[in-house]
């Protein structure tokens, strides 16, 4: 049971409440139109911000799906309300998980640009 | 069943059933990620076809991607609804929940049928392994958040959810809502990364 | 009022017992599982000590033939997962099970019928596992499973199937119970036990938890994919199919360096406790323990590499990890001093819990040594698959975990069982083992550095090996008679019926408050808690001792059930994962929808049942 004041002022709310999630529902909706649209407009030549999107179509993706990732977690799954303990473990666990995919792709795709960026420096370390 | 047996007091307020779910999907976020980085590590590694490009059907994904979005909305508001002690809206906006649910899993069902007949197994290529263990791990924890949920609208049908029992559906819920926020991650991640 | 699952029991004609043999198998409390876990870690340490002792006797002369290569491929494999799967950490979750509930004053875990379906999942996990060697098909690629030695194409029989699905089974359990503890600890504290107030046993084991819950996913996803790639034939490990054989390695390593911390870190919490007691002190450093314990485990997620600095990494990963490895040795450091600072100035009472934490001290400091030694990566060269890697390892796995563990078993056992071990016996007992233990595992350091390589089965003569092989196996022999010792002394203590009293040890903790052994509800009234220390500030502001507190009658306090469910559904798990065996047999499907029934069906059952009375 949430104890904190915003959170019981939170709870009484169910009509207001109900029509926020709803335009969260539609908030969500629109950002994944606006995912796939980033997805065709980098693979349509010509089309306006082609060449734009085109280099940048991940960290666009990454953007994009990482507000829909917060507004799902906070308000649908009640993070923004809950206490500090139930936030930690999920951006712990998240954190490691990134760290661990991070890490991954650090080591199998690209050591060997980091070894070319300290150039001199991993000659003298290795053979 | 007095409330004090149903709550009881802990170290933290937070009920221990909610604090289990919470752990649980901390764990899965694990899971997940490394899955996830299966499918990174050997993206672009296949050695022979068919490749992400040539396959994939990105409307039909768009659809089910949209569909389990909307689920989550339908079952927070049926959340709302078992709060409340309103039955009409907990079942109904539930039954839309699993509804959704079903269509996903359809939608997926037929992706892989299709991918199957264009020649990707498991067997043939790096991508056709990462993908189908990804999506097909994330496609069963949506079947078994399904069962859960009907479940729950059965026992909600025969009146023994009500409010002071929702907690029982929050779990749900949460867990509803946490197979959704892996899609998120996936969905641009398999279908929309490519070049 | 809730009907008593007595009520439904009766309906289905199924009956719970109170008493018995049936007790034990529908029981809900801590204290029975944890003595479940107890007997059957002990049991599995033997298996594993017997598996050892085989090794050494095929390595104490060049040129043996006691055992085939094959079979000793089993036998290092086999030793290596039991020690770590079957013994160390069951006999952890004997501490975690009997103890936690007690030291946070708590009745039980937050989720009794949870916590029996974990101790039959490790069961049917250790089970299963050994069960292979019926069919002479024991795991046989080391207890990492590197790929793609474990592929299907390189070990083509059941014996890695054996050990990637006994592990699964294995992590079951042990998630499940990493769930529970976790929670348990977060939520069920006495009023007035703040964290901070906590016993740093469960700080060590609360920290252990996360590790599981945090590293276990990523063994899982590396076991589904090597039973993909044996049983469906995909080429996740397969190099031809463009599979990379490191792949496997990072993935078990990021489970795997955490484990070792899994391993370690409630040894350090026993011995946070046993110090303290044992000094007539408290503990030196109250919050450094806890924080450096939490940074270890955070750390612990960042070193994994140091396993691999031979697989040609490149410089950039290299020094990462290595530099990151050397960092854990500080607030490993900072513990070994707290300690330290803790019995320096006490009233040092040499009981045999005594004896073992300081001994633990000693050794666990010879293989941190050694394992910062490791940390060089350029070093590590020459010391990796070597002899110098295992001397490490058993120093911080045998010379801390286990003999940790013995000083809790020690300490603990006259509140689990109701009566002292006997003194002398465990005296003896200690200096076997400290003998037998350095004398099997310290010559390891000088034949590693002269050469000798992991996981061989014999070595020629003329190499320098044979003498030291020798002290080693007769050191081993030493070290496995010191539990010969100590079954002796449980037996002998167990029947001499001399009734231990509450608080034989003068304790700081809530559990020495209760009688020996507790009642089943643990505590007649759930105490309140102004500090550290508990039950040594009871005992302060009492002026003294406490009374012998007497057995009350427990009537109006609800306690969980016994239930038949949790013993059902890890029958289902179990029975799933062997239909995975079979799943392109005949009957295949057949078996698979067999046993999701089974499983199904106990967990309807289980979730529909009402939990307490």
């Amino acid at each position: 049971m949430d104890s904190t004041a915003a959170a019981q002022a939170h709870e009484h709310n169910f009509p207001e409440r109900a029509w926020e999630y709803v335009k969260i529902g539609l908030v969500l909706f629109v950002l994944t139109a606006m995912e796939v649209g980033a997805y065709e407009i980098a693979h349509r030549e010509g089309v306006p911000l082609h060449d734009f999107m085109h280099t940048a179509l991940i960290p666009v993706l990454i953007v994009l799906s990482g507000i829909k990732f917060a507004l799902v977690a906070l308000f649908y799954m009640h993070l923004k309300w809950d206490g500090p303990l139930l936030k930690g473990i999920f951006s712990f666990s998240l954190f490691l998980a990134t760290f661990v995919i991070l890490a991954l792709l650090s080591l199998f795709i690209y050591e060997g640009k980091f070894s070319e960026l300290i150039g001199p420096l991993a000659k003298v370390a290795g053979p | 069943m007095d409330a004090h047996a149903l709550h009881p007091a802990t170290s933290t307020g937070i009920p221990n059933r909610k604090l289990a779910i919470w752990t649980f999907i901390g764990s899965e976020c694990l899971f997940f990620a490394s899955l996830i980085s299966v499918y990174l590590v050997y993206k672009g590694k296949s050695l022979v076809g068919p490749y992400p490009s040539e396959i994939f059907e990105i409307p039909l994904v768009t659809v089910g991607t949209a569909l389990l979005l909307f689920s989550s909305l339908f079952v927070v508001l049926a959340l709302n609804g078992c709060e409340q002690g309103n039955r009409k809206k907990f079942l109904g906006w539930l039954a839309m929940t699993i509804l959704c649910g079903f269509f996903f899993i359809g939608m997926q069902v037929y992706e892989f049928t299709h991918f199957f007949h264009e020649g990707l197994t498991m067997q043939k290529n790096l991508f056709g392994a990462s993908f189908f263990t990804l999506t097909g791990f994330h496609g069963t924890h949506v079947t078994i958040g399904v069962i859960w949920l009907i479940s729950i609208f059965i026992e909600g049908v025969r009146g023994h959810v009500p409010p002071a029992k929702a907690l029982n559906f929050e779990m749900a819920a949460l867990y509803w809502h946490f197979v959704d926020v892996v899609w998120i991650v996936i969905f641009p991640v398999v279908y929309l990364m490519n070049s | 009022m809730a009907t008593s699952v007595l009520d439904h029991a009766g309906a289905a004609g199924i009956h719970p017992e109170k008493t018995g043999f049936l007790s034990w198998i529908t029981t809900v409390d801590h204290k029975k599982i944890g003595i479940l876990y107890g007997a059957s870690a002990f049991i599995f340490f033997l298996i594993g000590g017997l598996e050892a002792l085989v090794i050494r006797l095929q390595l104490m002369k060049p040129d043996n033939n006691l055992v085939s290569p094959e079979f000793y491929n089993q036998l290092f494999t086999m030793h290596g997962t039991t020690m770590i799967f079957l013994a160390v950490m069951p006999l952890s979750a004997m501490f975690f099970n009997f103890m936690i509930p007690l030291l946070i004053g708590a009745r039980d875990v937050a989720f009794p019928r949870l916590n029996a379906f974990s101790y039959w999942v490790f069961l049917a996990g250790g089970l299963f596992l050994n069960s292979s060697f019926l069919f002479n098909a024991a795991p046989n690629g080391g207890w990492f499973g590197y790929a793609n030695l474990s592929s299907k194409q390189y070990s083509p029989g059941l014996n890695m199937d054996f050990w990637a699905i006994g592990l699964q089974i294995l992590g079951i359990a042990s998630l499940a119970a990493g769930v529970n503890f976790f929670v348990t600890i977060i939520n069920m504290r006495a009023p007035g036990m703040k964290l901070i107030r906590m016993p740093v046993f469960a700080w060590m084991t609360l920290i252990t938890q996360l590790l599981v819950l945090l590293s276990f996913p990523v063994i899982t996803v590396a076991l589904i994919l090597l039973m993909f790639d044996r049983l469906f034939g995909t080429n996740f490990f397969v190099p031809l199919g463009g599979g990379d054989t490191m792949l496997w390695q990072h993935l078990f390593w990021v489970f795997g360096h955490p484990e070792v911390y899994i391993l370690i870190l409630p040894a350090f919490g026993i011995i946070s406790e046993v110090l303290p007691v044992f000094s007539r002190k408290p503990l030196f450093g109250y919050t450094a323990m806890v924080f450096s314990g939490c940074f270890i485990a955070f750390l612990g997620f960042g070193v994994w590499a140091h396993h691999m600095f031979s697989t040609g990494m490149g410089p950039i990963a290299d020094s990462v990890f290595a530099l990151a490895t050397m960092l854990i040795a500080i607030p490993t450091g900072v513990k070994i001093f707290n300690w330290m600072g803790t019995v320096w100035g006490g009233s040092i009472q040499m009981k045999t819990p005594m004896y073992f934490a300081l001994g633990f001290i000693a050794m666990f400091i010879m293989g941190g040594l050694s394992g910062v030694m490791h940390s060089a990566a350029p070093a590590d060269l020459q010391q990796t698959d070597s002899y110098f890697v295992v001397a490490h390892f058993h120093y911080v796995l045998f010379g801390g975990s286990i003999f940790a563990l013995t000083a809790g078993a020690y300490y603990w056992w006259p509140k689990m069982f109701g009566h002292m071990l006997d003194e002398g016996l465990g005296k003896l007992h200690f200096w076997l083992m400290l003998i037998g233990f350095n004398l099997t595992f310290f010559p390891m350091h000088i034949v590693g550095l002269e050469g000798m390589p992991r996981r061989v089965y014999t070595y020629p003569a003329g190499l320098g090996f044979e003498s030291l092989n020798r002290l080693e196996t007769y050191g081993a022999l030493i070290l496995g008679f010191s539990f010969l010792v100590f079954i002796f002394n449980v037996i002998k203590s167990t029947r001499s019926k001399v009734h231990a009293p509450a608080d034989p040890w003068n304790g700081a903790t809530l559990e020495w408050a209760i009688p020996s052994p507790p009642q089943e509800f643990n505590f007649p009234v759930i105490p309140t808690v102004h500090g550290r220390d508990a039950f040594w500030e009871e005992k302060r502001a009492h002026g003294g001792m406490m009374p012998e507190p007497p057995r009350v009658s427990g009537a109006g306090i609800h306690l969980p059930n016994p239930s038949y469910w949790p013993f059902m559904a890890a029958v289902g798990v179990l029975l799933l994962f062997i239909a995975l065996l079979h799943h392109d047999g005949k009957f295949g499907p057949l078996y698979i929808f067999g046993a999701v029934s089974v499983l199904f069906y106990s967990i309807f059952h289980w979730v529909f049942e009402p939990a307490e009375g």
